[in-house]
């Protein structure tokens, strides 16, 4: 056997991963690989917890999108205790939600994947990030900080606390919107849709061309993918049924209860974290890169695919723009990036209209709960994916059981195979430098894991 | 002159992380001073060289280290030590890192309970996942883990500690401006209490607590948080008594109180070597209430769990 390569971690992306590549005597790709390093374990600690406690809980998985599980969390618990949120309760929930997604694509799009392709993929890694691109556009820069940061803190002073909520309660919500504010976050959210549309304009302009190549080649694989559709078959990321799409267009809805018929995790020996895949297509689980099976992907390329269209006109001119352009499904793993980016403009706009919904200062935000023996499963497109949570509780409304599919998970399979599609594409007969290794690692960070 | 600084995370969710972000545009100010020589969330500086080849972990030399996460497993150990080696001072960013955190709520359960579970659930493809170790557990090329989910202190010497899940931005500028100039850094030292306005007035004839299944009384939407009875006081389950204040920030008021909703604990206990379920405990029989009406205690050291306070035993025993 040749040597090792050893990738970590991987960085500029949220979680502990690490890439594994061994090559053979020639130099060439063996096996190529990634690496889930660690394990929390919250599916065994929250048992015996009382329910209305998990969404302060669980949304320590990630501190990225905290918002997400405490949500699908919410939604978990209200199942579990039989409960419907208010009107404004489900509303201000859907508005934190959205707002959200827009603070986290502008983190990843400019924070953590843009390094790549404004400062360069084989630039010097000490540049080749977030200060380097302070250092080179300081215009962008400061105004990129000051964006993310309104949208941040639209969460922060209204909710009191966005990284690790606890504004979302089962039953609604904690506290209501009061007018001002619905007018204050209205005028913020409208300047964030215009940089949303900047953004946009910049990408198509100053990026993707550039890059097109790099697009059809690097760690471009086929899969099926899953996203979140309301009752038209457009995207929704708060609410609706799961659309689980082969390659070839076909495909198959339910609701997010009836997850177990139709996804399954399998056990890989070298991740800590459990790979789904599409249960109910029954061919298995292969990640050959020829013949895979079973496998699908989640994540912003996965949710434009499977939607038919998305509910607001800005984002649905660009959806249609991008058509034209890659068609559907769009298979081009680093369109996650441009995906990315017009569900951007969708969260902008998705959220305007909700603030313009009267219901939203409604101040009956939360219904009383009672704690009793019963199921629910919480589900909501996180960043990453579909999030999935599910829990059992007795009758006193403590958990028995608890079990969670995180948006990222869904891709572990594709990002593998992306890995291995870059690694063999790349690396031939032990040739390969620093860039090229961060090319491969690019393939990894276009899925946000 | 600048100074250098490496950061890591161990058992983390990145909060900590993006809590360093949120200090927005106060973020570049402190870049104008120092420079960031590792940060995997951000940076691409590699364990083993940037060709992946070396065989020892190495990170680079740097004036401060700040480390976020606890240490659940043998990779966690050996990132913390080669950052201790490497850095002058260790600070450790947030309560996973300095009691433990949420996930040391794994502490009650032995790792074996953690991993049937996890590789046992109902989405779990079961049947075709036998390996080697006849139970499906993953074992090739990621690290072992840990007997149990441990503070930073336990494993390695800490310099600083900052608190909260995650600590409030404010606190992060603070620090980092402080140790930039050599000043002293002040960080409070009271109670959630402390710095909590609403208003107390005796507990009255308060015998048992409440879940918090309903809204507590607070009067109209907007009305400011010194016009809210205390939560306690209104018979729900606050944390405040027994918690270190600050996490309002510059801003003061403690932030789950002024969204109404009682206090959990993630600061930390107001002492670092406080116990937070104990201390509760003892406030709340001290004025009468009857603990019994907690339908559990194990959530009172959810942030704490470090330390050796939460272990396997403690399930078999009768939990109050
Ligand atoms: S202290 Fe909180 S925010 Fe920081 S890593 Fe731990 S869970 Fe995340
Ligand atoms: S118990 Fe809670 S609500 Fe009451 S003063 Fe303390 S922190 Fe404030
Ligand atoms: S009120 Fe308590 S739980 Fe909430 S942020 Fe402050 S210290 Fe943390």
């Amino acid at each position: 056997m040749g040597k090792m390569i050893n990738i970590q971690p991987i960085t500029r992306i949220e979680g502990h991963a690490s890439i594994g590549i061994q090559l053979d005597d020639d130099g060439n790709v063996a096996d190529a690989r990634v690496n889930v390093m660690s394990l929390r374990g919250f599916e065994k600690f929250v048992e015996g917890k009382p329910a209305e406690e998990l969404p302060r809980i669980v949304n320590r998985i990630c501190g990225i999108c905290p918002w997400m599980h405490h949500l699908a969390s919410n939604k978990a618990v209200d199942g579990c205790f039989g409960v419907v949120p208010t009107p404004a309760g489900h509303k201000l929930r859907e508005l934190m939600q959205t707002i959200s997604h827009a603070e986290d694509k502008l983190l990843h799009f400019f924070f953590l994947a843009a390094a790549d392709f404004v400062i360069g993929p084989d630039s010097d890694y000490a540049v080749r990030n977030v200060i380097g691109i302070v250092k080179a556009n300081p215009e962008l820069a400061s105004k990129v900080v000051k964006m993310r940061q309104m949208a941040k803190m639209i969460l922060d002073k209204f909710s009191k606390k966005t990284i690790h909520p606890v504004a979302g309660v089962p039953g609604g919500f904690a506290k209501p919107l009061l007018e001002e504010e619905r007018v204050d976050i209205l005028d913020k959210m409208r300047q964030i849709l215009d940089f949303a549309m900047f953004t946009m304009d910049f990408a198509k302009k100053e990026v993707f061309p550039k890059y097109l190549e790099t697009i059809q080649s690097l760690g471009v694989i086929k899969t099926g993918f899953i996203g979140t559709v309301d009752d038209e078959g457009a995207l929704n990321l708060y609410d609706g049924k799961l659309r689980l799409m082969k390659p070839d267009m076909t495909y198959e809805e339910f609701a997010p209860a009836n997850y177990t018929d139709y996804l399954a995790e399998k056990i890989i020996d070298h991740s800590y974290g459990k790979f789904p895949y599409a249960k109910s297509w029954n061919e298995g689980f292969s990640m050959d890169l020829e013949n895979p099976k079973g496998i699908y992907r989640a994540n912003t390329l996965a949710r434009i695919n499977v939607a038919d269209k998305m509910a607001t006109p800005k984002a649905q001119a660009e959806l249609e723009e991008f058509r034209s352009l890659f068609g559907r499904p769009a298979q081009a793993t680093l369109l996650y990036h441009y995906a990315r980016l017009i569900e951007e403009v969708y969260a902008c706009e998705r959220a305007i209209e909700i603030l313009e919904d009267p219901v939203i200062t409604d101040p009956d935000v939360r219904a009383k709960v009672e704690p009793k023996a019963g199921r629910g499963v919480g589900c909501v497109e996180a960043p990453r994916g579909t999030l999935i949570h599910d829990y059992s509780t007795d009758e006193n409304g403590l958990i028995t059981r608890a079990n969670l599919i995180v948006g990222t998970t869904h891709n572990l399979g594709p990002i593998n195979m992306s890995v291995n599609q870059a690694a063999r594409s790349l690396i031939k007969n032990g040739t390969y430098d620093e860039g090229t290794l961060n090319k491969i690692e690019m393939a990894v960070r276009a899925y946000d894991p | 002159m600048k100074v250098n600084v490496a950061s890591e995370w161990l058992n983390s969710c990145s909060g900590c992380e993006i809590s360093i972000i949120d200090m927005g545009e106060r973020l570049l100010d402190v870049l104008q001073v120092a420079d960031i020589v590792h940060l995997p969330a951000l940076m691409d500086s590699k364990y083993f060289g940037q060709m992946g080849d070396k065989s020892h972990l190495s990170i680079p030399k740097a004036d401060v280290g700040i480390i976020s996460g606890s240490i659940r497993n043998q990779e966690h150990v050996e990132v913390a030590e080669e950052m201790r080696k490497k850095c002058n001072i260790i600070i450790a960013l947030g309560t996973c890192a300095t009691h433990g955190g949420i996930p040391s709520l794994s502490n009650s359960y032995d790792n074996e309970e953690t991993l049937d579970r996890y590789y046992s659930t109902e989405s779990t493809d079961v049947e075709n996942n036998k390996n080697d170790t006849g139970k499906g557990y993953p074992a090739k090329d990621i690290p072992k883990l840990l007997d149990a989910c441990y503070a930073l202190d336990e494993k390695i010497k800490v310099d600083i500690y900052l608190p909260g899940c995650p600590p409030h931005p404010d606190h992060i500028f603070h620090a980092l401006t402080a140790l930039v100039s050599g000043k002293e850094l002040k960080l409070p030292e009271k109670s959630v209490c402390d710095t909590c306005p609403t208003i107390r007035k005796g507990k009255g004839d308060l015998k048992k607590l409440r879940r918090f299944l309903e809204a507590p009384l607070y009067g109209a939407a907007g009305e400011s948080l010194d016009k809210m009875r205390c939560l306690l006081e209104q018979g729900f389950l606050c944390m405040g008594p027994v918690t270190r204040g600050g996490c309002g920030g510059d801003a003061k008021d403690p932030r789950c109180i002024s969204a109404r909703v009682p206090c959990r604990g993630c600061y930390g206990p107001v002492r670092h070597e406080g116990n937070q379920r104990l201390d509760m405990l003892n406030a709340l029989v001290s004025n009468g209430i009857d603990i019994n009406s907690l339908p559990e205690s194990t959530s009172l050291l959810r942030f704490s769990g470090g330390h050796g306070m939460l272990r396997p035993k403690f399930k078999k025993k009768k939990e109050i």
